[in-house]
């Protein structure tokens, strides 16, 4: 990487040399930025499948009790229930893992994973329910008639559908009677021009938890990308191979 | 007699010249409409908005939605944004109101949106303005990072 450097006589000066030309080299090739949020793509070009944003969740961060991600969700895209847990609508949920043996309780945050894979894609009538090149998986309401069967091929029971008129929805989240929703990973806010990570992610780190990491995870200098290569992490029903965009860890 | 039949004669002239000063002031052809809140001019030149807002619309729409295209010029909440009025108490006014910019001519023209069961018809009240979290923001942050690469 530093091969440049290689005449150079005194050591010490070469190795210091070596060492910047490294990281300089691995920040053009990798495209390190100054904000660990990389918008490498211009507002008003498609996405590619040169990204694909993720998620990695870390359950030991994630504090019980704490469900500032669901609420700054809800604010987010003006999600509000109408008292019936059975039929509101829920992007993203805390759920509690008991380990019947020992009692170990773990606390995570579950919403869409965002799947390479989707099984609601895969049966969806109209093609309302699409992946994004970017890996986000959408429903396009213009064309969703509500069958629902998204709801049922979804193993993560991710989405909802919408039983009664709404008002006051968000101009930057639309949301309608008769369509079927889940989480969108904040695509409004990762499409910007500057680009901001997802609401729930940014309520956690203001909680000071920093349980949920965003980022590309096919740029190598992403926190997220970094992360997965040196820890272990795994994904829901890895057995379905779904290979999901949402990763966690300590489950 | 003579000056009643000469009456008679001109009167289909005066009811079309009646017509096209009518028609040139468009008051007998559209319902009022109210006058754009903010903006000097249109996206596009007015009598190709009245004929091809929904294709522009509807364009738009499908290359946001599924491509992630932003900012560009045929928005729905760029409509939005310019032609909200606001009341007396400048309490915003929705855009499907009675009477209000979509309303005023849809219901003329007996055509029904349902834009607006999903879409907010009214400008954001408080645009997205928050920052990134520090942590993420912190250009000290990404110094280091590119000083030590294998450190996070």
């Amino acid at each position: 990487m530093a091969d440049g450097s290689n005449a150079l006589a005194d050591k010490s000066r070469r190795r210091f040399l070596t060492r910047t030309g490294a990281a300089v080299a691995l920040g053009l090739a990798a495209g390190v930025r100054f904000i660990d949020f990389p918008s490498a793509r211009a507002e008003s070009s498609a996405v590619s499948g040169t990204q694909r944003w993720g998620m990695l969740i870390d359950s030991s961060k994630c504090a019980s009790g704490c469900s500032a991600c669901v609420q700054a969700c809800s604010d987010e895209h003006g999600i509000s229930g109408h008292g019936r847990p059975q039929t509101d609508a829920q992007w993203i949920r805390k759920v509690t893992l008991r380990d019947n043996e020992s009692g170990r309780e773990t606390s995570l945050p579950l919403m869409c994973q965002h799947c390479e894979n989707p099984p609601c894609v895969d049966v969806c009538p109209t093609g309302a329910s699409f992946r994004r090149a970017d890996g986000v998986v959408l429903v396009d309401k213009h064309i969703c008639i509500g069958c629902r069967y998204c709801m049922l091929a979804c193993p993560f029971k991710a989405r909802s559908f919408v039983h009664e008129n709404l008002s006051d929805q968000k101009p930057w989240s639309p949301r309608g009677k008769g369509t079927v929703e889940s989480c969108n990973l904040c695509v409004h806010r990762i499409d910007e021009a500057k680009g901001r990570v997802p609401a729930c992610a940014e309520a956690c780190e203001r909680e000071g938890h920093g349980a949920i990491q965003f980022g590309d995870l096919y740029d190598p200098a992403s926190g997220v990308a970094k992360a997965l290569a040196q820890q272990e992490s795994q994904e829901l029903r890895a057995d379905l191979r779904l290979n999901t965009g949402v990763r966690y860890q300590n489950l | 007699m003579t000056p009643r039949l000469n009456f008679l004669g001109l009167l289909p002239a005066l009811i079309l010249l009646c017509g096209i000063a009518a028609a040139e002031e468009g008051s007998a052809l559209l319902p009022p409409i109210p006058p754009p809140a903010k903006g000097e001019e249109c996206v596009e030149p007015t009598d190709v908005m009245r004929r091809d807002h929904m294709r522009f619309l509807m364009h738009q729409r499908d290359d946001t939605m599924h491509q992630g295209i932003r900012g560009a010029k045929h928005s729905l909440v760029g409509c939005i944004d310019c032609h909200a009025q606001t009341d007396a108490q400048g309490v915003v006014i929705a855009v499907n109101a009675k009477g209000q910019f979509c309303e005023s001519c849809h219901s003329f023209a007996g055509v029904r949106m349902d834009c607006f069961g999903c879409h907010s018809a009214v400008p954001a009240a408080d645009p997205v303005s928050m920052a990134l979290p520090e942590r993420i923001t912190s250009p000290a942050l990404a110094a280091v990072r590119l000083a030590s690469p294998g450190v996070d």
